[in-house]
């Protein structure tokens, strides 16, 4: 019998390749049923998907175009051609600095929040009518005051990531264990030994599940953002793919989109083990 | 209280803690004040080891946090060594009932940490050379860098003990420090906390509900009644020798006069004490119980001899 983590490996395998089989099956255009394209669709297409050929790439084009992608990441001929690793590095930048700033405001002020109850009930309205706002709908307003399209995009990163990393924050700070405090207060500790060697650790992980949160908003809103500013980054590069009809590139980006995704999400959740501790 | 206490080596100091007057007042939901009690008087001599016994409910925990600082009396003072207390003190070293570790510290960390605020200005080999003297002392050398979770109850008490012998307090405060342990782990704790207690003499106030842990290592037992409004009814003055052994114990002529008179005030007289109060109880001086042989030869005004004090009861 062998290990969960070997079984689960295989089946995952299994079913990608499966998965493969059906999208190859499901593309290629059978000599019966003539062109797989509704016709109307092809008008629009312009015809350019000559006969029987579809336009959906099937999963061997997609693995070709990903290795082109691949193999030379870093390319720019200018604004309508950058590599995808360029695109990619113009998203995470952003990310990192609207995500960045997020940090360096809401950790400490939902310190401060978190600490004083009066506080924590006075924001608590204002924090929850701004939460929910979808931070695209900041993007008039910041485009308007801004006037700069990409710092409209950090902002609109800053705006997302800020919610849930002041909430957790607030809350982590705001329910340390009493008898932690006590401990503090019988040992005579002043507040900010206190803030940093207690209540900081105390609420660690509470505050990296809300930085793990805003993270993988971030990173969900900065593609979007990208489609509507336009210029560089990875949600430009999917745009700008579709308006070129290379449905490949646009699976390209996609796919790209889920690794970074995935690896921002488990660089936050590695931290996150770093400062949990078992009670 | 007048008597010197030629048991005990260090020089006696009657008042050193003084109980004066404080009461807790809890708002009632519904309006009106919860007193959970009032007008309570006590005083611990230097150097003794009190316990304090009563049913849940009566303040007793109230009592020890007043005492540690971390929560003021709705009125009255409590004054430790000719001073009125205002707060959490370094003086006053607290063993809490759940421990109270700090989970992400190693137990080196956590010992280190009251060592480093107690002496801000030590360094970091000094620190912690006096750590482990204090975590070996508990008997847990080898630990130093587990943390917590990785230690069994009865441990992390232990390293809760050295924290805060560590910081070398005039008092030591324990908010019933075993119940949460079994049987045998509280046993063999009270025997290290005797053991250390004694050797330093150490001033200690210890809040429990175990009537042999009481016995096996007060020098006084203060009873009080059940809350609310709950009192001092009276403290008992163990007669068992200072040299007491846990193995031998129980077969001391004194042993099971002393135990029956605290399981018949817990189990009786803490309810019907208020009402049924002893001819001149003052709350200001709770009256001193000496029981068994020592009753024999008690010859002080305020005492009460067992007998008297057994009368109502049977």
């Amino acid at each position: 019998m062998k290990s969960l983590g070997v079984r689960a490996g295989i089946l995952s395998v299994v079913l990608f390749l499966a998965f493969c089989l059906v999208w190859q099956i499901a593309v290629t255009p059978s000599a019966s049923s003539g062109p797989a394209l509704d016709p109307e669709y092809a008008k629009l297409m312009g015809i350019t998907t000559a006969g029987s050929q579809s336009a959906m790439p099937g999963p061997l084009e997609v693995m070709q175009k990903l290795w082109v992608a691949l193999s030379d990441p870093f390319y720019d001929n200018g604004p309508n051609d950058k590599g995808l690793g360029l695109q990619l590095l113009y998203s995470i930048g952003r990310v990192a600095i609207g995500y960045g700033l997020a940090v360096l405001v809401a950790v400490p002020l939902g310190f401060l929040i978190g600490m004083s109850p009066l506080a924590y009930r006075a924001l608590d309205p204002f924090i929850q009518v701004l939460k929910p706002i979808s931070p695209l709908a900041w993007m008039p307003l910041a485009l308007y005051t801004i006037k700069d399209s990409n710092l409209s995009a950090i902002f609109v990163i800053f705006i997302c990531s800020v919610w849930p990393m002041l909430l957790n924050t607030a809350f982590g700070v705001g329910s340390v264990r009493k008898e932690w405090l006590n401990v503090a207060r019988t040992l005579e500790v002043g507040a900010w030994r206190r803030a940093f060697t207690v209540i900081l650790p105390a609420a660690a992980p509470t505050i990296l599940t809300g930085m793990r949160i805003s993270i993988g908003i971030a990173w969900l809103v900065i593609v979007a953002a990208e489609m509507l500013v336009g210029g560089t980054g990875i949600g430009y590069f999917v745009w700008n793919e579709w308006n070129n009809l290379s449905i490949s590139n646009v699976i390209v980006g996609i796919l790209m989109i889920g690794v970074v995704g995935m690896v921002l999400d488990l660089i936050l959740a590695r931290l996150q083990r770093r400062v949990t501790f078992p009670e | 209280m007048a008597e010197i206490d030629t048991k005990t080596a260090v020089p006696a100091d009657p008042k050193f803690i003084s109980i004066e007057g404080i009461a807790r007042r809890y708002p009632k939901r519904e309006g009106g004040v919860t007193t959970i009690f009032e007008n309570l008087w006590l005083q611990v001599p230097r150097g003794e080891f009190v316990c304090i016994i009563g049913h849940s409910g009566c303040g007793k925990t109230s009592v020890l946090n007043i005492l540690a600082g971390l929560e003021a009396p709705s009125e009255g003072a409590v004054i430790v060594d000719g001073q009125a207390i205002s707060g959490p003190s370094l003086d006053r070293a607290v063993i809490f009932q759940g421990h109270a570790l700090l989970p992400w510290r190693s137990v080196l960390g956590n010992v280190a940490y009251a060592v480093s605020s107690r002496w801000r200005k030590a360094g970091k080999t000094e620190v912690e050379e006096r750590s482990r003297r204090f975590i070996e002392l508990v008997g847990l050398k080898g630990s130093e860098q587990k943390k917590p979770a990785e230690l069994s109850g009865g441990m992390r008490q232990r390293v809760g003990i050295a924290r805060a012998l560590s910081i070398e307090p005039k008092i030591l405060l324990m908010d019933e420090p075993f119940s949460a342990l079994d049987a045998l782990t509280r046993g063999t704790l009270q025997d290290e906390v005797r053991r250390i207690c004694l050797s330093t003499g150490q001033t200690v106030v210890m809040i429990t509900h175990d009537v042999d842990e009481a016995i096996y290592l007060a020098d006084k037992i203060v009873l009080m009644t059940n809350g609310p409004e709950a009192m001092v009814a009276e403290v008992v003055d163990n007669p068992l020798p200072k040299d007491r052994a846990r193995d031998s114990i129980h077969r001391h002529e004194d042993y099971y006069t002393v135990r029956n008179h605290l399981v018949d005030f817990l189990v009786s007289r803490s309810r019907t004490f208020r009402d049924d109060k002893p001819a001149g109880y003052d709350t200001r001086r709770p009256p001193t119980v000496r029981l068994g042989s020592a009753a024999k030869v008690a010859d002080a005004a305020n005492t009460i001899p067992f007998p008297a004090a057994a009368n109502g009861r049977d």
